[in-house]
């Protein structure tokens, strides 16, 4: 029997500094020459592409480890410097060391007691896991201000640092091999104070002798198609420092003069510089021939694509489609709709066992064009054989057990589905595969909402697992039926929109349905049987849309409340409202209200609330199913149209909404007659505010009345049985202010949430008076989107367009950081098994997650109480 | 035969429920009056019902709550500038507001106080602490007049004002000495006062220096505004300095707040700078009609304060002093992070989420966090 283990683990990583021996010994070859490759095309043996450094040509092999490319991860190799020069990372750390140690004895410039003081201090602060940043800032702080080495008595020289690599001692330049000797000298035991551990991180190191050179697996060079040899930025660097490295070998050896010398000295600091980072401040950064700056090692590292965010925390991955979405109301909130030619590239993997060969072999002769079929099969050797059409009947015949089967995604499978940007958890979710004809992905409409999306050509991306756990998980936690509370507010994120509510909202209002016509709005949701009817008119039996919808509904379930077209009268008049507004549902019946957006709608579905806490997401899952089939036959069965014309009212009301508007322009407390006031300053002020920005305030009002009151004249003439009317109120799709400033008047345009008041000094267009504070002159839109707008109210209405545009696209970037910044923060924490929330580290940060330990997405508040109390009592004794 | 409250109570407090459900639980008890029976059965399903709506072990709880924080937050306006409760006070709101709370500024946009008075049902008295907390200068009691031919400024005090602020007008003088360090010469409600140098800068230089001195009231704070809330009133004021304000006669302390979370850590301790964290992000998200469970903000609000101090949720605060190297290099300043950590010899236990996706292996968190024990065949 095969012996139990397990996978290896990385258990910790330790940071430090590399030694120049450690350089050496690592290294496979000294570099010497800046030459690549000779004129045959082969790599120059000690040259920068050396073949010792690893191998990136497909069919060769490495000369160290012999491993082909793709093995062998690449061999460093050195570059003797011949000065040393300052890592220019270390730059800080150095001018604080040097700032702080003695020139000739090189020791901390503290006495004994403080030193020992503070290496308590930073032990102290290191094993309580906090950062020791101040401690040794402190100790940099104290230690710089000493004049005398209290150990050997040297008076001290004020050392000025230069960006990013010049360092001075009383105006004299410093070498890097001064301080390098400098460095040498500190003893082991002065570095805990610096929070330095001389075991990994000897001061001398940080000025560097030795350079360590990437393999070429890390800077792999490209062939264009010209056959010309293209090579990285960091190859290019390397040619640099080796070109500048012997001129300055051959001018020592030749003596030439210090200035020289130095001059070249610079020259290298400044390409080891840039080879580190090549965006420091106080230089030029390298640049490409083309003069593009160079991409050098920290900018391969930094920023959103570089290697932690962009590699190394997110990965491209395999298994994945990604194509335009759009709707399918036939499917399953559970479903998702895959074209065929995505399921045939998407594959599972499965072991051949007794149990399933001949279902495998099957799917192997199917080869790979045939929908459920397979790509490749994996031999016990781990040999990878493709499946074609041609190889398909011979592979079939050979298949074995142990063998592995690349099958095709079919229906039934479960993936994962995702929309960017995932804000939440719900923006991934499993579901189970549809395989359809067609090129699009294709989703309930119900669904939209938890992924934010819509069909205007968004596009959705597939994941497959490939591996029994991760799709057990993915069945028990991320279905979307199991993600239909949403944990931020307790309430269904999935649920009816638009169509599904009007729909809804129309069906349960109708009266009178005859047999016909209510069997064939259930059909699609499989009920078969209808109740005894409502009444009966002249022999022919009619039901209430009530009883179509109470069929849906389990058995057992009790709601009552107020709808979304809940007038919020003074006195509730209950089941009698004249509204039908209250919902009074009794043991899986709707006795009275309608049923609209509070009921069945996304975010807010009382009705979907309590059916999946008392039966359960699967009873959920399926309510919404037959809810919206019922909802979309609904409609059908009223018929339903917006246009044009709805937006149409009598001509007295047109009029009368005109003599609004002048009354309010030129009126009685009209805009002309505050204006006036103003003019002659007998205009009451209100308290803290100035006498103009009484006068704003109070046009404001009065304009925002205006459209109030011609809405609601509007408003007298469209009754419930408008359209536009019937989606506002039952929160389907719009609002009553939307009808209002189609049919009626547009009203005031604002930016920043005044009048708008930019434009020509005095005036807003160079047509209006300077200082002109009338409606028109401010962005007053009158006219209604019908009737349509003047030019100049039209230009005001793109400028109050505009803010929002403008608005949207600066939130989006502000929030998603905030969101970045969020879960950042926030990511380790974690509820235990005792209830207490930590983080990794194991800090409590909460003794009971959110002081009572109940889940937000379950709840258990009062009404969870008063209905156990209710039950319990319920019961005769 | 229904059971006495006694009783009730005796099976209620014994529970190992957290005390709000208790008391609910309680509150229905005692309304409905079970028997003996009744009681037993209606514990039985409470402590089940509770125990099925337990967050589970495992549960990333941080994340899911930075998302139900986040998420909302793309559906903000940015509209800076509304009203509160009080129609004159000018707060900052929406995604600006949520930001600064998050970010734990030093210096929020707009900090207001709500003041409560101990006698906070006598008007009068309410304007008295107003006048005694809004800070009077000289140009709120008077018009100012630079008299250039003789070189000196002209104080026209008002006497109205004067009276209303209960102010004197050798307040001014006594202020006015005190500060610009020259004498005045009174004539009725006139001041007068010249520079120590007669030029024409001295004087305008001194015209400045007036306008700043502080004749009564709090610096920090330029406008009070009373308003009626109850039989009360309550004072809302514009700029925050809880400290001077409990100084003054008449505050109650107990009650009177800041929207300023630093401040409230300050002056009440880390208690209340976590309470005002929380109940200043539920109004802000509520003012924008977002409903986000409370225990979502609870959770933010407690990693922000845990360590004992108000720190920010970005570079310089939780996510700059995560124990984690690679973490801290894969969040902001990636490359500082990792020299920092060479010249220290730091370690990274790898014990958080990032590190190990960094890494590649699973997480300490959630499925991840589940380990089987296999044993090894005998």
């Amino acid at each position: 029997m095969k012996q139990i283990s397990a996978p290896k683990k990385i258990s910790r990583i330790k940071f430090g500094l590399i030694s120049p021996r450690e350089y050496r010994n690592m290294s496979v070859t000294r570099i010497i020459t800046a030459d690549t490759y000779d004129e045959d095309g082969f790599p120059i043996d000690m040259g920068l592409m050396d073949p010792r450094l690893g191998v990136i040509d497909p069919g060769l092999r490495c000369k160290t480890c012999n491993g082909r490319a793709g093995e062998c991860p690449g061999h460093f190799g050195h570059i003797e410097l011949v000065a040393p020069c300052v890592h220019v990372g270390f730059a800080k750390q150095i001018r604080n060391l040097l700032r702080s140690t003695c020139r000739s004895c090189s020791r901390l410039l503290l006495d004994a007691g403080r030193k020992k003081e503070s290496i308590e201090q930073i032990s102290a602060r290191r094993s309580q896991g906090q950062t020791i940043d101040s401690a040794v800032d402190q100790v940099f702080g104290e230690a710089s201000k000493v004049e005398v080495c209290p150990y050997c008595g040297e008076h001290q020289l004020k050392i000025t640092y230069e960006k990013p690599t010049t360092y001075s001692e009383d105006g004299d330049k410093m070498l890097p091999s001064d301080i390098r000797n400098w460095f040498e000298h500190i003893p082991d035991e002065d570095l805990p104070v610096f929070g330095m551990d001389p075991d990994n991180a000897r001061p001398e190191w940080m000025i560097m002798t030795v350079l360590p050179v990437p393999p070429v697996t890390v800077r792999p060079s490209i062939t264009l198609q010209t056959g010309q040899r293209s090579e990285d930025d960091l190859t290019h660097k390397l040619v640099d420092i080796i070109r500048i490295n012997q001129r300055f070998q051959e001018n020592k050896e030749a003596g030439a003069p210090q200035l020289i010398i130095e001059d070249l000295w610079e020259l290298l600091q400044y390409h080891v510089t840039t080879f580190m980072d090549n965006s420091v401040s106080g230089i030029p950064p390298a640049r490409h021939r083309s003069g593009r700056p160079l991409k050098t090692l920290s900018q391969r590292l930094k920023g959103k694509e570089g290697r932690f965010r962009g590699s190394l925390s997110g990965k491209r991955v395999n298994f994945s489609g990604r194509t335009v979405i759009s709707p399918d109301p036939n499917l399953s909130i559970n479903e998702v709709g895959i074209p065929e030619a995505i399921a045939k590239e998407l594959t599972l993997t499965f072991k051949v066992v007794p149990r399933n060969i001949e279902e495998l072999r099957e799917y192997v002769r199917r080869g790979p064009t045939n929908h459920p079929g397979a790509n490749y099969v994996i031999r016990t050797d781990g040999h990878r054989l493709r499946i074609s059409d041609t190889t398909c009947e011979e592979i079939a015949g050979m298949l074995e057990y142990g063998w592995f089967v690349d099958r095709h995604l079919k229906d039934g499978d479960i993936v994962l589905f995702n929309r960017q940007p995932s804000l939440h958890k719900m923006s991934i979710m499993a579901h189970e595969v549809k395989v359809m004809p067609g090129k699009t992905f294709r989703l309930n409409p119900a669904v939209c909402p938890p992924y934010n999306a819509d069909f205007d050509g968004d596009e959705m991306n597939l994941h497959v697992q490939q591996n029994e756990e991760a799709r057990a998980e993915a069945v028990i936690l991320m279905r979307v039926q199991e993600n239909i509370l949403s944990p931020r507010f307790g309430g269904p994120i999935i649920g009816g929109i638009h169509d599904h509510i009007t729909g809804m909202f129309l069906l349960t209002r109708e009266k009178a349905i005859d047999k016909n016509s209510a069997l064939d709005i259930l059909r699609k949701s499989g009920v078969r049987d209808l109740p005894p009817p409502d009444h009966i008119e002249d022999g022919t039996s009619y039901w209430t849309g009530k009883q179509i919808f109470s069929q849906i509904l389990p058995e057992g379930l009790n709601l009552e409340y107020k709808a979304e077209i809940c007038e919020e009268c003074a006195e509730c008049k209950k089941e009698n409202c004249p509204n039908d507004a209250y919902v009074v549902i009794k043991n899986g019946e709707l006795l009275c209200g309608t049923i609209d957006e509070k009921s069945i709608g996304a975010f807010k579905g009382k009705v979907v609330n309590k059916i999946i806490r008392e039966f359960g997401p699967a009873a959920g899952a399926a309510f919404i199913d037959t809810m919206t089939n019922l909802a979309i036959r609904g409609i059908m069965y009223h018929g339903f149209s917006f246009g044009i014309d709805d937006e149409d009212i009598p001509k007295e009301a047109v009029k009368q909404i005109q003599e609004i508007n002048k009354d309010a322009m030129y009126g009685k407390d009209s805009i002309a007659s505050l204006i006036d006031k103003y003019e002659h300053k007998e205009l009451d002020t209100l308290p803290g505010r100035s006498t103009e920005e009484t006068l704003e305030l109070r046009i404001m009002q009065i304009l925002g009345r205006v459209r109030d009151e011609a809405g609601d004249k509007a408003g007298l003439h469209l009754g419930i049985d408008n359209s536009a009317v019937a989606m506002a109120v039952s929160g389907a799709r719009g609002s009553m202010l939307n009808l209002a400033q189609m049919a009626a008047c547009v009203g005031q345009q604002s930016v920043r949430g005044a009048r708008i008041q930019r434009g020509y000094s005095g005036r807003t267009l160079p047509h209006f008076k300077k200082g002109d504070r009338g409606a028109e002159a401010h962005g007053f839109v009158q006219a209604s989107y019908k009737s349509g707008l003047s030019p100049v109210e039209y230009f005001f209405h793109a400028i109050g367009g505009r803010e929002g545009l403008v608005d949207t696209a600066v939130r989006t970037s502000q929030s998603g950081y905030l969101q970045r910044r969020m879960v950042n923060a926030l990511q380790d924490l974690e509820a235990q098994h005792d209830g207490t929330v930590r983080d990794t580290r194991g800090v409590v940060v909460q003794a009971k997650y959110g002081e009572d330990g109940v889940d937000p997405s379950r709840g258990f508040d009062r009404t969870h109480i008063q209905r156990i109390v209710k039950d319990v009592m319920e019961v005769p004794e | 035969m229904t059971v006495t409250a006694d009783s009730i109570e005796k099976s209620v407090s014994t529970l190992s429920l957290p005390p709000k459900i208790k008391d609910t639980l309680r509150e229905e008890l005692l309304e409905v009056k079970p028997t003996r029976k009744q009681l037993d059965e209606i514990i039985d399903h409470v402590m089940s019902g509770y125990a099925a709506a337990c967050i589970e072990p495992c549960d990333p709880v941080g994340v899911v709550a930075a998302q139900s924080i986040g998420e909302p937050g793309t559906q903000m306006t940015m509209r800076t500038f509304h009203y509160a409760g009080v129609a004159e006070i000018n707060v900052t709101l929406g995604l600006p507001r949520l930001i600064e709370i998050l970010d734990a500024r030093k210096n929020p946009s707009t900090p207001v106080m709500t003041v409560y008075l101990k006698d906070g049902v006598s008007k009068k008295k309410a304007q008295g602490v107003a006048w005694a907390i809004q800070n009077t200068t000289i140009p709120d009691l008077g018009g100012i007049i630079t008299d250039r031919a003789n070189l000196r400024i002209l104080i026209e005090v008002d006497e109205d004002t004067l009276y209303e602020r209960d102010l004197t007008l050798s307040d001014i003088i006594e202020k006015l000495e005190a500060k610009l360090k020259i004498p005045i010469e009174v004539e009725g409600y006139t001041l007068k006062l010249s520079p120590k140098e007669s030029n024409l800068g001295s004087l305008v230089q001194l015209g400045r220096n007036l306008k700043k001195v502080l004749i009564k009231g709090i610096e920090a704070i330029p406008r009070v505004v009373i308003q009626k809330e109850g039989p009360e009133y309550v004072l809302y004021t514009e700029g925050t300095a809880l400290h001077e304000v409990f100084d003054i006669e008449g505050v109650d302390p107990a009650r009177t707040t800041s929207n300023h979370p630093g401040e409230m850590c300050e002056v009440f301790g880390i208690e209340a700078a976590r309470n005002s964290i929380i109940k200043e992000i539920m109004e802000t998200l509520r003012e924008q009609g977002l409903i986000v469970d409370v225990k979502h903000i609870m959770l933010a609000a407690d990693m922000m304060t845990c360590d004992g101090e108000v720190k920010q949720i970005g570079r310089h605060g939780l996510s700059g002093e995560k124990a984690s190297i690679l973490a801290r290099a894969a969040f902001e300043v990636t490359v500082n992070h990792l020299i920092d950590a060479g010249i220290r010899g730091d370690i990274d236990e790898l014990s958080g989420v990032t590190e190990n996706v960094i890494v590649g292996q699973p997480i300490n968190l959630g499925t991840g966090d589940v380990h089987l024990v296999a044993k090894p065949p005998a």
